[in-house]
């Protein structure tokens, strides 16, 4: 069987192919409720779309109101749908493409910790002075730093100072907020 | 002294917050939403509120027979009356039984609220007797769910789950409650004290978007309104309203399935359905259109075809209530969020305030190549003294119906189930009126008539209800039967019986090479006898002699009735768009013989 005759043969029609994509921040204020995340969630594995990173947390006790922040990459199109669908859920009040409304600052948080010979520690604690990383626990045979920055920053720290013995790395997702006055 | 005094004057004599128990709750929300009829089936996690409705009389139950036909029935119900419809089941197999019944009123956007019963709060998540994770079952097949863990919760949760459903784009609302929530004891909140929460969809449409799009549809040279399920959702007067700005146009009208009804099919500016078994004439006009005027649907993929040759020179006006319709499928040049009657009426008002008047030239040159296609005669058939063609079934049908209708005053409601014979009725029953076409279009679930029609009937008691049945579809919820005949339903079922799942053998016939996998329906039972076990009555017509006599027969008889209509089994529905093909590349009854050579 051809392909044109395979495709005659689908009640869909064709796959529209491929188009550019590009990686978008999300922020989306939500009520701190139980279920609201896997409504959230299902919006993405429903459609076969991968979460890049996803950061959760209340920040209004009084409203009971969390926010939300994805980072997804996908095409226009998907974006453009994806923020329709989450703006319809019942639980969710704002969605807010920060990608698209301008600049913005996003923060991810690592702690990464080194255990090696005393040669290697020095180097990890040189690199880490370099970037401005925190000390937060050390024995005479480890470190733990912890280092904030953007995604890509936070990817160069980890592939400098993975060599001299990282144990275990442990990094949250993206908090975003947009550059300004303006409220989000 | 005015009403709101008088509330608070007989507030202020009883407690201020009364004590109810959570199965008490969910009656008092309902009465006071309004609700007057339920569909339902009693399991363990539900007795409560079972025995809470034993004590009342405000609220009818109707018992059906399987919990998916208590959904249809309920979803009949909405449709055919602009109400909520509610279900009440048990938990586990009880919501499992419901899904299909959630997710079609999903996709066909039907306001439901569905209460499931569950296991006991302190068992949920122990693989409990009856127990099902009904929330996160029912997560993507509906609008929103909630799961009750506290009674003092549920009378805003009731109060919430009606405002979801009916608000905005209609869908059904799902609310497990645990067995012991049902018992306990709360403080009840009134509906109008109830906080619905921070739910508040966009319906006034943008004014600014309202004037660039008439001024856009007053300019157009080949204009056509495609209107869809939205329009009927928006209540009656968005037809009426709808009726008026069309005929003030002069332009022609095409609906999806889900929008039949809302112009007259009477009169001379409609053209049918269109998609993919839709009239020549309605898909030839969306193709070679300049301006498109859509009104509540949604680009589905059995309306648009091959989206990339998609009406490929018109500028495109969206209005739809539910953003994330908008460039979906379709990228539009003008996007409105509202509701549809509301648009309508704005996009009315401008019309008329600005004095907008058609360019009579353009537009008499755009009927007559409209008039052209409508020569074709897309919907023309051979007929046979023989045999009963499908198509002349229908059309004998509607003639007994329009004669009764005129002759007694009686409405008639039309019901289907999936397939070929829901196609043809779509193409050969006019609709003249919202509200009276109850179909499954999104899902395409079959089984959905019967139940459906029930749900109707029990909405319009005087109305003359038709469920247009295969013999394939029906035997899916035939045990609906009893629900009829038990509440003295006279719904009839008028099967158009070819003994095969006849859109399946379509396909298989076109598209596989003639191998007709598992399409024929062996083993049929004796519907006149079925009709008359179930204590209805059975008739047949075998011959198109016999047809005329046992409609007549049919429309007056007084109980459930199965109407057995042996057709030409080898009938195909056309018009078709075959899939991946363009609105201009569709196919006619006597090209057929061309087109499976072609493809297979």
């Amino acid at each position: 069987m051809t392909e044109d005759e395979k495709k005659n043969q689908s009640v869909y029609g064709d796959s529209p192919g491929e188009r550019k994509i590009a990686r978008h921040t999300l922020s989306i204020l939500v009520d701190n409720e139980p279920g609201v995340l896997s409504r959230i969630i299902g919006l993405f594995s429903g459609r076969g779309y991968n979460i890049d990173s996803l950061t959760v947390a209340e920040v209004s006790e009084k409203l009971n109101q969390s926010r939300i922040t994805v980072v997804i990459t996908g095409t226009p199109d998907v974006i453009e749908q994806i923020i329709n669908l989450l703006a319809r859920l019942v639980p969710v009040h704002k969605v807010t493409d920060l990608t698209v409304l301008g600049p913005h600052i996003e923060r991810d948080l690592v702690l990464i910790k080194i255990a090696s010979n005393q040669d290697d520690l020095l180097k990890a604690y040189d690199i880490a002075n370099e970037y401005g990383a925190i000390v937060t626990d050390k024995t005479e045979e480890s470190y733990v730093f912890q280092y904030v920055d953007t995604t890509a920053k936070v990817d160069e720290f980890l592939e400098k100072i993975t060599p001299f013995g990282m144990k275990n790395i442990s990094r949250t997702g993206s908090a975003a907020m947009s550059c300004g006055k303006e409220k989000f | 002294m005015n009403t709101t005094a008088l509330k608070q004057k007989s507030s202020n004599q009883t407690n201020k917050t009364k004590q109810l128990s959570g199965a008490e709750m969910v009656i008092e929300a309902m009465i006071e939403q309004g609700v007057d009829t339920i569909f339902g089936y009693p399991g363990g996690a539900v007795l409560p509120i079972y025995d809470a409705l034993f004590q009342q009389n405000k609220i009818k139950h109707i018992l059906c027979r399987h919990e998916q036909g208590a959904a249809h029935a309920a979803e009949g119900y909405a449709r055919s009356t602009g109400k909520t419809g509610v279900i009440l089941v048990t938990s586990g197999p009880g919501a499992t039984n419901a899904v299909t019944g959630l997710t079609d009123a999903l996709l066909d956007s039907i306001p439901l609220v569905c209460i499931t019963g569950q296991v006991p709060t302190f068992l949920i998540g122990n693989d409990a007797f009856q127990e099902a994770d009904t929330t996160g079952i029912t997560r993507p097949c509906t609008k929103h769910n909630y799961l009750v863990k506290n009674v003092n919760d549920l009378p805003n949760i009731m109060h919430e789950a009606f405002h979801v459903a009916g608000t905005g784009r209609p869908g059904p609302v799902v609310i497990d409650l645990p067995k012991d929530i049902q018992f306990a004891e709360g403080d009840y909140i009134a509906k109008d004290k109830a906080i619905t929460h921070m739910y508040k969809p966009q319906t006034d449409p943008d004014m600014a978007a309202i004037e660039q799009a008439v001024e856009m549809i007053a300019n157009a040279k080949k204009p056509i309104f495609y209107t869809g399920g939205g329009v009927i959702n928006a209540g009656p007067k968005a037809s009426k309203d709808l009726t008026e700005f069309v005929k003030a146009t002069g332009y022609p009208i095409t609906s999806t399935l889900m929008g039949l009804g809302a112009f007259p099919a009477h009169d001379e500016q409609w053209l049918g359905m269109l998609g993919m078994h839709g009239t020549y004439e309605a898909n030839w006009s969306m193709h070679d259109c300049d301006v498109m005027i859509n009104i509540g649907a949604r680009f589905d993929d059995r309306v648009t075809g091959d989206v990339t040759k998609f009406s490929p020179n018109s500028k495109k006006i969206h209005v739809d209530i539910d953003p994330s319709s908008i460039n979906k499928i379709i990228h539009v040049d003008l996007p409105i969020i509202g509701d549809a009657g509301k648009t309508i009426e704005a996009m009315l008002n401008v019309w008329k305030d600005k004095g907008y008047k058609t360019n009579h030239e353009e537009l008499n040159k755009w009927w007559s190549q409209i008039d052209e296609w409508r020569a074709v005669k897309c919907l023309s058939y051979k007929k046979s003294d023989t045999i009963i063609k499908p198509q002349y079934a229908l059309e004998r049908l509607n003639h007994f119906l329009q004669k009764n209708e005129k002759e007694t005053g009686q409405e008639s409601f039309i019901t289907t189930e999936v397939g070929q014979h829901q196609m043809w009725a779509a193409q050969f029953l006019p609709f003249n009126k919202p509200n009276r076409w109850m179909t499954s279009g999104g899902l395409g679930t079959m089984g959905y008539g019967l139940p459906a029609a029930i749900g109707t009937q029990l909405g319009n008691p005087d109305g003359m209800v038709v469920d247009v049945a295969g013999e394939a579809s029906i035997l899916m919820n035939i045990q609906e039967m009893s629900t009829a005949v038990q509440y003295n339903l006279p719904v009839k079922i008028f099967i158009l019986n070819n003994q095969w799942m006849g859109m399946v053998r379509q396909w298989q016939e076109l598209l596989h090479g003639e191998r007709y996998s598992q399409s024929y329906t062996e083993s049929l039972p004796d519907f006149v006898k079925l009709a008359e076990a179930y204590g209805g009555v059975g008739l047949r017509a075998t011959t198109p002699d016999e047809l005329d006599g046992v409609i007549e027969q049919m429309l007056q008889t007084d109980k459930v009735t199965i109407v057995d209509v042996n057709v030409c089994q080898s009938e195909n529905c056309f018009p078709m768009i075959p899939s991946g093909k363009a609105h201009n590349e569709m196919i006619l009854a006597a090209d057929a013989e061309k087109f499976d050579k072609k493809l297979v």
